[in-house]
């Protein structure tokens, strides 16, 4: 078990594609770190960096406090898991295990011991005698993850290892990821482009794009949070909705109506460079059926009144649609965003997307009155996509190119 | 390539029980044989026939200088070819160059076919100009060897064995012989064997490595068991090629000095000896003894065409 630490770590590949810039992260011993970003933000590259895989152009990496820069991935005393499996198919499941053990020239018992134990956690015990091509791909994983663990290394890294599996299996699997992480209690650098994976694994999340951190943060913080567009779009399922905003006098003109300002979007917009075009964040959560709103809420909100599209009811609550006219947010962060199918699923821009409670009566094709939270809204500076709504010394673990 | 997964297709159907097949199954396996027909019918026409010829002729005294004395003597000539010492060291000699050039092609070929799978930067050339050797005719090649070889003139010759003719002596040209065909057909095994480095998976390369193998483990723990398909295939094709060696000695020795090969002394029979029922029967042998280095490599080794076998080591 270790810690580690990059420090200005950059990746610059032969073709001179910059893949990784500056990195600056510090992951604790025993911490469930996850690096989450569209794709080709450099994910893969950092982990393989930490692997040893790839070199590191500049900057230092730390193991338990020691520069391995320059050591060979054999060396580094660390495990991996790919996306693909990588399991070697001239091999059993047992000796796929033991392969690394028998590489450390440990004796035959005690390999044999290692490898019993990990395949009962894992449930392997059947299968030992298999070839991997006679695996499902769930079992294929978890001879994968066997292969990490016998060896008790000082950390794991692990490159999507559950984008390969079926949609059912694939939360099944991260339950147990996440429980056998905690158990071992291992140093973990977990690579996803799948935001919901990042939000329930982590202890930590890094939010990464175009090779650079957006934030580093625990999932909710993240969620609350967002230092940047990007980071509030990704993070979130429904995402959050923006729509572009105008400060006028004392107002916020946006398509759904003026927001009045509080003090709280006062004193951001007090600053001296705060721009006056602006796109307002809220998330679906936010919204609630006027008629369902306290006497003593409603002054903290905003109340429109607008046609409903569609109503899907989730039992627990119902997701409530409407179109927005008028022009939409722009800004390079919500290309970004769209741009990156894989990523969070980004409504289409002219959509809103409302989350009220199961007793809400609004129906489709009716005009319905809608109350949202201004505590919650954010204001985001489109040229740079930055939250100018942060709370101030709050600790969200800004880091921008 | 696809004879083998020919011959792999039809035991198959062979093997499935006849009774209670459906009339689609029915349909579907006389289409099959339909598509397979020409190719088969031009298999037959210009290999079956020519064997059976040569089995038919094996089986008679009849030496074109006196073909009045042609006579059915069945398996005769057999017990004279293989109670005969000038074809057991033609044997042996073609045995020895098979071995050593296909071992030593095989390892040269490995190394040709990392090095050209592994350049990044003017992959092209390299790969074009490793393959030049296979590209010259054999016979253009043994000829420069053989004037590079030749005494006094060649500068091999000088270089190497001012004094003696090389090819003049039994081992050196032995060595000669050997060198030719290796610098002749390493290309051909790297290429065929650089196909099998492609089945590889980078991955697992990598995974090898998190594992703590060191490049010589992942080469021979990860590496050459995926490969091996592709390897046998390699090995069993420049057997079969190298167990024919004809045009190298024929050019550098001409068989002088206990050099000839099998092959070599088939055709003195036949075309310089012109006795047609024992050439005929050493080709049989040569078949046979081909048959044989196959049946090998197929059934005891597994060989089998790559991309045909439901291995398991493929994903
Ligand atoms: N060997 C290479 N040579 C040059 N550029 C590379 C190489 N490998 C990756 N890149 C580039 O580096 C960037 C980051 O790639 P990386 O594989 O780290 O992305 P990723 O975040 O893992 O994406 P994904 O989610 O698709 O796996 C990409 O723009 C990619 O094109
Ligand atoms: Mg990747």
């Amino acid at each position: 078990m270790a810690d580690i630490v990059l420090d200005k770590v950059t990746k610059k590949y032969p073709d001179g594609t910059t893949a990784v810039h500056e990195i600056d992260l510090e992951i604790a011993d025993g911490e469930f770190i996850i690096l989450v970003g569209p794709s080709g933000c450099g994910k893969s590259t950092t982990l393989n960096m930490i692997a040893g895989l790839e070199d590191i152009s500049s900057g230092e990496l730390r193991i338990a406090g020691e520069r391995v820069n320059d050591k060979a991935p054999k060396d580094r005393d660390i495990a991996m898991v790919f996306q693909s499996y990588a399991l070697y198919p001239n091999m059993t499941v047992g000796e796929n295990m033991a392969f690394p053990l028998k590489l450390a020239k440990l004796p035959k018992a005690e390999i044999d011991k290692k490898v019993a134990e990990a395949a009962r956690v894992l449930e392997l015990t059947e299968y030992l005698g298999r070839k991997p091509a006679n695996l499902s791909g769930g079992q294929r994983q978890r001879v994968a993850m066997g292969r990490a663990i016998v060896r008790s290394p000082k950390a794991f890294l692990m490159d999507e290892p559950l984008s390969n599996l079926d949609a059912k299996l694939r939360v099944q699997m991260r339950t147990q990821v996440s429980r056998l992480q905690k158990q071992l209690n291992t140093t973990t650098v977990y690579v996803t482009h799948d935001q919901t994976e990042a939000m329930t694994l982590g202890d930590r999340v890094v939010v990464m794009r175009g090779g650079y951190i957006q934030q580093v943060g625990d999932p909710q913080t993240l969620y609350d949070n967002p230092v940047n567009l990007f980071v509030a779009g990704f993070i979130g399922s429904p995402s959050m909705n923006f729509l572009p905003a105008t400060v006028e006098e004392s107002v916020l003109r946006t398509p759904l109506g003026d927001l009045p300002l509080n003090d709280r979007l006062r004193r951001s917009l007090s600053g001296a460079d705060a721009p006056r075009q602006l796109i307002v964040g809220i998330r679906p959560e936010h919204f609630e059926d006027a008629a369902l709103i306290e006497e003593h809420q409603r002054a903290k909100g905003f109340e429109f009144t607008m046609p409903v599209d569609l109503v899907e009811s989730m039992g627990s609550d119902k997701y409530v649609y409407f179109t927005v006219e008028g022009e939409r947010a722009v800004s390079a962060d919500l290309e970004d965003l769209t741009a990156d199918a894989g990523g969070a699923d980004l409504p289409p821009q002219d959509n809103l997307v409302t989350r009220l409670s199961a007793e809400s009566r609004v129906r489709d094709g009716v005009d319905a009155r809608v109350w949202m939270n201004l505590d919650k809204i954010h204001l985001f500076d489109p040229g740079n996509g930055h939250n100018i709504t942060l709370n101030e010394g709050q600790d969200a673990g800004v880091a921008t190119p | 390539m696809s004879v083998l997964s020919r011959e792999k297709a039809a035991s198959g159907a062979e093997a499935a029980p006849r009774a209670g097949l459906s009339e689609g199954k029915k349909q579907e396996r006389r289409l099959g044989w339909l598509l397979c027909a020409p190719a088969a019918f031009v298999m037959v026409a210009v290999t079956a026939y020519p064997i059976l010829y040569s089995i038919w002729l094996s089986l008679q005294r009849y030496d074109l200088k006196f073909p009045e004395n042609r006579e059915f003597i069945g398996l005769a000539n057999y017990v004279t070819v293989l109670s005969n010492d000038y074809w057991w060291t033609a044997f042996g000699v073609t045995m020895l160059i098979t071995v050593i050039s296909v071992s030593v092609e095989l390892v040269l070929g490995m190394g040709l076919a990392l090095i050209m799978h592994r350049t990044i930067i003017g992959r092209g050339l390299v790969r074009t100009s490793a393959l030049i050797p296979y590209g010259i005719v054999t016979v253009v090649a043994a000829f420069s060897w053989r004037y590079a070889w030749t005494p006094g003139t060649g500068y091999l010759a000088n270089l190497f064995s001012p004094e003696g003719a090389p090819l003049t002596e039994r081992a050196s040209a032995l060595a000669i012989i050997i060198f030719a065909e290796i610098w002749k057909t390493t290309p051909f095994m790297a290429l065929l064997l650089m196909a099998g480095l492609a089945l590889v998976p980078d991955d697992l390369l990598k995974a090898a490595s998190m594992d703590g193998a060191s490049w010589w483990q992942r080469f021979t723990k990860v590496m050459l068991p995926v490969m091996k398909p592709a390897i046998l295939v390699a090995l069993l094709f420049r057997t079969l090629d190298a167990f024919r060696i004809f045009d190298n000695i024929y050019v550098l020795s001409a068989g002088a000095n206990e050099t000839s090969s099998v092959s070599m002394i088939a055709y003195n029979n036949l075309m310089k000896g012109l006795n047609l029922g024992i050439g005929s029967t050493m080709s049989v042998l040569i078949f046979l003894t081909v048959a044989i280095i196959a049946f090998i490599f197929v059934k005891l080794f597994g060989t089998a065409a790559p991309g045909s076998s439901d291995d398991e080591g493929r994903r």
